[in-house]
């Protein structure tokens, strides 16, 4: 087996072993990429001398019996809205081509710290701002499955390189659903914590009360690992979490028996498409057989949660986003007065998309329209809390589909936003609730493209997430990987 | 319905120095997922109070103590224009 398509788990165990060194396995990672990245431009910055001086010195410590732990010499790869100091950080944006961060985010330092070996910095929607990746102002990121069709988003570049194997796990940031839609359209695990458990100093900020960071991982276990890696408080981030990081491994293999699983009525029915409903269905009945307790949920406020998030995360961005003025860092156009040179270099350096979601927000947020839009959105975040808190205490776990269809072809959303907003109805809740959530493969639809299952918990409840995931995992037995071009295109 | 709003008026707000053709398409484009958002106003929000923080969480302090903070000359390096340890720009009144 190439190295390059190796489980975090499997490399780690070969690399302590020595039947691999840390060079090898990125060498065989870059050399995937120089094989694919012409056509699915997963990266938007490949850190060539970074990542070696990283894996020689993995090699050294591997070599003398001194591993750091599982990460130590695992090729990983991070989404471009986290700061790297020194290596370019653009969010897609070219607002912000060329800037090149003075510090590390606290995630990419943990992941250094941990021996990690950053290949490089993935592509996305601008600021994370869309379902596609296609609002990337570098060129879209390609499904590794049918280079015609979209990986997700906005997270794309970081599912894309796990599903390809050009990195072993990956890195993104989870707003309305932006690690674990493209996780489910790419075929891998994906996984936004309990808002707060994982600092988010250095992430460049989209919504505040929404943003998470989370991993990519092939398998379940992988994306404990990289959770593991960087979960826990940091003095840096003020909203990150005090308390202790939840223990998951102990009870993941404790299996599905007696665990009582929630079906989401709302999330279904009309829409979805009818492969993602069976693969759904077809997985609940085999839980069922196992012994899990299946009972159907409903969550009425879930039907008004997608117009809460756009009005929550538009509204949070067009306060996040002023900080882009041409002062400071990134792009500057000219203007007469300060004024006029702000307000051109931001209608200049913002794409569509950015300028859309800004536009929305100041407008949601201006006199005489706060308390009916963004106000009223805030009351239905308590509902939809308030609703789960009662869900929850019937149910350990809820259960949907991560996305109401499989891949989209290129171009076929991007001409009406409404459409594109839709692609996130199952993963809004889990973060305007603030409460963990994790898509597993479980299936291929008729045309060769992943499906992915959502499991969602209560806020802290990742010990029973990952065990249900685990044992979707499994169930679904999904080896399936993407066939890839043989030759550099 | 969707919604009508003054478009120059939030693209002032926002510092967004937009072409007439491109606020009309943004109007139209804002008109329509405004209509969609504005559903949240079908949920009886009655005697419910707004959520901030989704875990609850109000305050977080530290101790109060000095550390070293980011080396100034390399974050001027990141400046479009900076000189004698300030950034620069254009005037900000008119008559300057």
């Amino acid at each position: 087996m190439n190295g390059s398509d190796l489980t975090i788990a499997g490399a780690g165990l070969m690399l302590r072993e020595g039947s691999l060194t840390a060079g090898e396995l990125l060498e065989a990672v870059l050399e995937r990429a120089a094989m694919t990245e012409a056509e699915l431009h997963c990266y938007l910055t490949i850190d060539h001398e970074g990542s070696e001086e990283a894996a020689i010195a993995a090699n050294a410590r591997l070599e003398s019996g001194r591993a750091l732990g599982p990460l130590d010499g695992i090729p990983l790869a991070v989404k471009d809205n986290f700061c790297t100091r020194g290596l370019p950080t653009t969010c897609g944006s070219q607002i912000l081509a060329g800037y090149r961060p003075p510090y590390d985010a606290t995630v990419v330092h943990r992941l250094r710290e941990a021996g990690a070996v950053i290949v490089g910095k993935t592509n996305l929607d601008e600021f994370a701002m869309g379902s596609s990746t296609e609002n990337s102002a570098f060129g879209p990121t390609r499904n590794p499955w049918d280079s015609d069709r979209v990986p997700g988003g906005s997270s794309g570049g970081s599912a894309a390189a796990v599903a390809a194997g050009s990195a072993l796990g990956a890195f993104g940031s989870d707003t309305g659903g932006s690690i674990r839609q493209p996780a489910a359209l790419c075929g891998v695990v994906g996984f936004k914590p309990t808002y707060g458990l994982v600092s988010r100093y250095g992430l460049v900020a989209f919504a505040s009360s929404l943003d998470q960071i989370g991993p990519f991982g092939r398998t379940v276990d992988d994306a404990v690992t990289l959770f593991e890696a960087v979960a826990g408080n940091d003095p840096l981030d003020a909203t990150s979490y005090h308390g202790p990081v939840p223990v998951i491994r102990p009870t993941l293999d404790q299996g599905i028996d007696g665990v009582r699983v929630g079906l989401v009525k709302e999330l279904d029915g009309e829409g979805y498409e009818p492969a993602v409903l069976t693969a759904i269905s077809a997985m609940i009945d085999r839980l069922a057989g196992d012994g899990a307790q299946i009972t159907e949920v409903s969550l009425p406020s879930f039907e008004v949660a997608l117009s809460a998030y756009y009005l929550v995360a538009p509204a949070e961005c067009s306060a996040n986003l002023a900080r882009f003025d041409g002062v400071r860092y990134g792009l500057r156009v000219s203007g007469a007065t300060v004024e006029e040179m702000m307000a051109r270099t931001r209608a200049e350096g913002f794409g569509p998309e950015v300028i859309r979601r800004i536009l929305l927000g100041t407008y949601a947020l201006s006199a005489g329209y706060y308390e009916a839009f963004y106000g009223q959105a805030q009351k239905v975040k308590t509902r939809i809390i308030d609703e789960l808190a009662a869900a929850y205490r019937n149910v350990d776990v809820l259960i949907s589909p991560t996305s109401p269809t499989t891949a989209f072809e290129l171009g076929a959303r991007t001409q009406n936003p409404l459409a594109m907003y839709l692609s996130d109805v199952c993963t809004i809740p889990a973060n305007l609730s603030g409460h963990p959530a994790i898509s597993v493969p479980v299936a291929l639809d008729g045309s060769g493209l992943p499906i992915g299952l959502q499991v969602m918990a209560p806020a802290l409840g990742e010990p029973m997430l990952f065990r249900v995931a685990k044992a979707v995992e499994e169930r679904a037995r999904f080896h399936a990987r993407p066939a890839l071009s043989e030759a550099p295109v | 319905m969707p919604i009508d709003i003054d478009i120059a008026h939030v693209a002032r707000l926002a510092r967004l120095d937009l072409s007439p053709e491109e606020m009309e398409h943004y109007r139209t484009q804002l008109g329509v997922i405004l209509e969609h958002a504005a559903r949240v106003g079908q949920l009886d929000t009655t005697g419910i109070e707004p959520t901030a923080h989704p875990l609850g969480f109000t305050n977080a302090f530290r101790p109060d103590v000095t550390r070293p903070s980011l080396d100034r000359a390399e974050i001027r390096a990141q400046a479009p224009d900076s000189r004698d340890g300030y950034f620069v720009v254009p005037p900000a009144l008119d008559s300057l």
